[in-house]
Formats: C-alpha cells, sequence, structure tokens
C-alpha cells in the first residue's frame, strides 16, 4: 500500500532495491550514495510537509506496526488470555501478559489485522462489548496480583452493531471508564494508531497516556464529523484539521502526556526503531509510577481526568 | 414513608398557544389542556415530548426549592473551531440566545417531597444536549456537592454525545463524569440516572449507564452508535423499537420505564429505599 503523497518516496524506495538487485558495477557505490541522500531528502520534504490529514493515513496505514507485531518486538514469553468469561472472546481486543526486559506486565490491546483474512477476524480492530468486558477482567486480575498495566489502543471505534447494541456497548465502555479509574497499579496506555473516541478510551483512562508520533486520537472521525458538520464526508480533511487530533495538538491542549517519537518515514518504515522508543519510554514511565502507593496510583489517575476541561468564569466575547 | 403525590406541577413557560396542537408522533390533533395536565405527554400515542432542563425540574422538584449552582461557568471554544461559514463559538451564542442558558446542563440543589437531593438535568435545546466541558464540569461539581452535602444525586439525560467542535476535549468528559462517579462511590450516596428521549453516543457509554438505578421515560431513544450509522454499517434496515427504553429494559440495562406522571413519585420512592435522610 503506497500513500498518495508518499508515492515520491516509494519510487526512490523502489530504484535503490532494484540497484541492491544488480551485481556490482564499477560506479555501484556513488548510484547508491546518490538515490539515498535523494531518498533521505525526499522523506524530509514529505514529512515537513505533513498535516493531520496525511497523518490520519499513515496511523490507518496497513504496513504500520499492530499490537501483536509490538508484542513481538519489545516482549518477550508473552501468554494471551480470552474471553470475558461470559459471552465470548472478542478477537479485536486482545489481553495476556507479557516480559519486557524481564518486567512483568498485563497488556491489552486492540487489534486491526494487517490481511484482509485477518482484519475480518479482527472484526477490523472493533471491539464488541464483551472485548471491554474481557479487557476489564484482565485489568482487575492485574489489579488483584499487583502488576502495572500497558494498553495499545488502536482502533476506528466500538463495533456500531446489532448484537453490540443488545449486549450494551455503552454500559461495557461506561463501566470500563469507572472501573479503570479505580484501578491501584500503574496504568499506561500507548496510542499506536488509531484512536477512535469511545471505542478507544475504554481502555485509555491511564496514570499516562501517550501517542507514537504518527497517530492520531480524536472524538469521531474526521470523515464522521466532516459529513455532519460540512454535510460532506470529502472534507474529512478539513475535518482532521478543526478536531486537533494530533499528537503535537493533543500534547499543547493537555489531554496527553508524551509523545512517543517515530523516525521520519513513520513505524511503517521504522518499526524497529519505533518499537524500541516505545520499550524504553514504558519501562522508564511504569518505573516511576511503581514507586507511587496503591491509593496514590487511583487518586492521581481520578484526579487528572477530573480536571480535563476548558472553560471560562467569563461569557464568551 | 411513601409520600403521596401533593402537588399538581405546574410547567412555567406555557408552550401552549391555541386550543390545539398536533402530536409530533402520531399526528393526531391532541387538546393543548389535556397535553399540558399530563405533563407534556401525548393522550392519543403517549408520546414524552422533550422537556427543557427547567421544566423538567419543575417536573421533579418541589415549588420554590430549588437553588441552581454554578451558573457562571461558561463554555469557550478551546480549538477555535470553524465549519462551513460558521464557528463552534457562533453556534454556542446562538444556543445561549435561544435556551436563555451558558450551556446544556443545569446543577443545582433541592426538595423532592421535602428532602434534599443534588439533581443535574441536560437540556437537549442546547446544541443536542451535546457534552462539552462545561457539562462535565457541571457534573463533576454535582457530585462534589451531593458529597459535600452527603445528599442523594439524580442526573436526567437527553443527549446526541460528545460535542465534536469540542474535539477530544468532549471526549475526555467522558473519562471525567465516570471518574466522579467513581468518587462518588466511595461515599456509599445513591446515584439515581434518568434517562430521556434521546440519549446516546458518549453520554450512553459514561456517567448514564452507571447509575446505581437507571429509569427510563417510554419510548425514548437510548443507545451507544447511533441508528443511522449502525445502518450504514451492517447495510440493512434496523427492527421497529431499536435502542428504545423497552429495548433496554428487555436487554437489561435499565431498570424500569416511568411514566412521567409518576416520575417525581418514583424516584422518591426508590431514594427512599436506598438512603436515609
Amino acid at each position: 500500500m503506497v500513500l498518495e503523497f508518499e508515492k515520491g518516496i516509494h519510487e526512490i524506495e523502489e530504484k535503490i532495491k532494484a540497484l541492491k538487485e544488480k551485481d556490482k558495477f564499477p560506479d555501484f557505490d556513488k548510484q547508491l550514495e546518490l538515490l539515498e541522500s535523494k531518498y533521505h531528502a525526499e522523506i524530509e520534504k514529505v514529512y515537513s510537509e505533513l498535516n493531520p490529514w496525511k497523518i490520519t493515513q499513515i496511523a490507518r496505514h496497513l504496513d504500520r506496526p499492530t499490537f501483536l507485531d509490538y508484542i513481538n518486538m519489545i516482549g518477550t514469553d508473552f501468554v494471551e488470555i480470552h474471553g470475558d468469561r461470559n459471552i465470548g472472546d472478542d478477537q479485536a481486543m486482545i489481553t495476556g501478559m507479557m516480559k519486557i526486559d524481564e518486567e512483568k506486565f498485563f497488556i491489552i490491546g486492540q487489534q486491526k489485522g494487517k490481511t484482509m483474512e485477518e482484519a475480518k477476524k479482527r472484526n477490523f480492530g472493533m471491539p464488541n462489548p464483551e472485548g471491554y468486558k474481557k479487557a476489564l477482567r484482565v485489568m482487575k486480575m492485574a489489579d488483584k496480583f499487583n502488576r502495572p498495566i500497558l494498553t495499545f489502543i488502536n482502533t476506528q471505534g466500538a463495533f456500531p452493531g446489532i448484537e453490540a447494541e443488545e449486549r450494551g456497548q455503552g454500559e461495557a465502555i461506561a463501566r470500563n471508564l469507572r472501573e479503570m479509574a479505580k484501578l491501584r497499579v500503574p496504568v499506561v496506555a500507548t496510542v499506536i494508531g488509531e484512536g477512535g473516541s469511545g471505542g478507544a478510551l475504554g481502555i485509555g483512562v491511564a496514570n499516562m497516556v501517550f501517542m507514537l508520533k504518527y497517530s492520531v486520537y480524536s472524538v469521531i472521525s474526521p470523515e464522521g464529523c466532516a459529513s455532519i458538520l460540512w454535510r460532506d464526508s470529502t472534507k474529512a480533511s478539513e475535518a482532521a484539521k478543526a478536531l486537533k487530533i494530533t499528537a503535537d495538538d493533543l500534547l499543547k491542549l493537555g489531554l496527553i502526556d508524551g509523545i512517543i517519537d517515530e523516525p521520519l518515514g513513520a513505524a511503517h518504515r521504522y518499526p524497529e526503531q519505533t518499537a524500541q522508543n516505545l520499550k524504553n519510554k514504558l519501562l522508564e514511565t511504569t518505573k516511576e509510577l511503581a514507586r507511587m502507593s496503591r491509593n496514590k496510583l487511583m487518586d492521581r489517575r481520578i484526579d487528572k481526568f477530573l480536571n480535563m476541561g476548558k472553560f471560562s468564569e467569563k461569557p464568551l466575547k | 414513608m411513601f409520600r403521596k403525590k401533593k402537588e399538581k406541577v405546574e410547567l412555567v413557560e406555557k408552550k401552549s398557544q391555541g386550543l390545539w396542537r398536533k402530536c409530533e408522533k402520531c399526528e393526531q390533533i391532541i387538546y393543548n389542556q389535556e397535553w399540558e395536565q399530563r405533563y407534556r405527554v401525548c393522550p392519543n400515542c403517549n408520546y414524552h415530548f422533550r422537556l427543557t432542563a427547567m421544566e423538567r425540574i419543575q417536573l421533579l422538584i418541589d415549588p420554590m426549592t430549588f437553588e441552581e449552582q454554578d451558573r457562571e461557568i461558561y463554555p469557550v471554544d478551546a480549538l477555535s473551531f470553524k465549519y462551513l461559514d460558521t464557528t463552534y463559538k457562533e453556534k454556542l451564542k446562538e444556543a445561549q440566545e435561544k435556551t436563555g442558558q451558558n450551556d446544556g446542563i443545569i446543577i443545582g440543589k433541592g426538595n423532592i417531597y421535602e428532602y434534599p437531593i443534588e439533581i443535574g438535568v441536560m437540556d437537549f435545546e442546547f446544541l443536542g444536549g451535546s457534552m462539552g466541558s462545561v457539562v462535565g464540569e457541571k457534573i463533576k461539581k454535582a457530585v462534589f456537592y451531593a458529597i459535600k452535602y452527603k445528599i442523594p444525586l439524580v442526573l436526567v439525560a437527553t443527549s446526541g454525545g460528545a460535542r465534536m467542535q469540542e474535539g477530544m476535549l468532549s471526549l475526555m468528559q467522558m473519562a471525567k463524569t465516570s471518574a466522579a462517579v467513581a468518587k462518588l462511590e466511595q461515599y456509599k450516596l445513591p446515584f439515581i440516572m434518568i434517562l430521556t428521549n434521546p440519549t446516546t453516543g458518549g453520554v450512553s457509554a459514561s456517567f448514564a449507564m452507571l447509575g446505581d438505578i437507571i429509569m427510563a421515560e417510554p419510548g425514548a431513544l437510548v443507545g451507544f452508535a447511533g441508528p443511522r450509522v449502525i445502518e450504514q454499517t451492517i447495510k440493512q434496515k434496523l427492527p421497529a423499537g431499536f435502542q428504545s427504553s423497552e429495548f433496554q429494559l428487555e436487554h437489561g440495562f435499565v431498570d424500569m420505564i416511568v411514566e412521567r406522571k409518576n416520575l417525581k413519585q418514583t424516584l422518591f420512592n426508590i431514594l427512599d429505599y436506598l438512603y436515609d435522610w
């Protein structure tokens, strides 16, 4: 999959690939060096011209590392935990335990799926109520055994379907919001791709909330917002800008606690470096949070969310 | 000590002009006086017309006992949100003029059959009852007042969901109001939710689904995803009555459906079971 605005980068990448497949010839090194410098210049140019809508497309890129990819890249000894002990095992929400450098964590994340087959199995990363209930069951277990929780957000949103409504999608998310607030262990959430509305927030009530540099987090998809407010879903680019959904914007608004860097060219091009940055940040943060008492972890988390919002004591001018 | 209803409630601002009106739902011609006497419920099809926040307070709270709190919290256009040829700021001003309110919720303390409660009522007339920073902050304040005065909390929801024009600030009000409910739990004070038409989106996925007891008015639309979004996703028509209060009762997500004429009495009876003033 090649994004429209990355076509130039892609062409040079293809040329480099073709060149490397050739046998060495006298001018080989010089040509390669030339192509590589063109490549870096092009990436720098394209990435300096990003806007919120382009970042949204990067965040949704099919080659972007998924939750399972990060598990493989940063963790060891992953044990998956299945089912909500009620309805079933939501494949869009993966839960389990893993180690990062011998530190033990409970982990929860949405999985979009990269191939059509996996995407279908994962319901395109859109959880049903049982997904949120599974996540909550695992979070409560982490609380019981006093282990930190890492969540990885990557969803268009909670699934809007008949069964989802019949089984209480709203109630399931609401319950998670309240119960996550009350957890007495460190909770760190990271938006790794798309943070879609309440479906994202349902695993997002954390002591620290991070976003990868080229991820987005929004109350409604830019397309959805455009079709309601602009009455035209093709105005998604304008809506993306107005909604302030990028990591930079949300850090400025004080709604997230930090940005995890991705190399220019983004995680779909540099998964390993991105994973390394993610790993470092998660270890550093959980270590810091572990110094707080169990009650303090809860109180701080509740107070943090109680203080969110912007309003005034004076009327609008 | 269940009290008998003492007074007939007069909804202050009489909307009825002339003798007759057409029901918004069944389109029958109905007698205005009867409609008012039934607290704005259609005598023919039982359709519960929308009430403004102030009208709802008149319905539930003893006359002359309501004291509004924190009226002076005003919305801001924190994102400088512009769309088409308008701005969020302009939309806010229009809504303020239309409703006489600063934002989409009124909170305060008042009596129900002489016993004090903390109450917050959303207003659909204000930008579709959408939840932005002011709504979230006032719900938090209502929780804090309930804790301060050690009295039960009653919230009345009517909302199309989060207020898009506040972007992520509005999404975070879901976490904020739910965290406030978590705080209230520590004090073992009753929290009663009343769902009215419509209660959808972010509100239905946060505080509105967290009441100790959840009541709903008959025939209200209550659900998470909007019916149109679901139809587009699954590419089929939804069955009649999908996401109604009755649907939610059947699926176990509300405790009871209460006709408007019985709402105050039922609310009082429940509070009496949960709480000793």
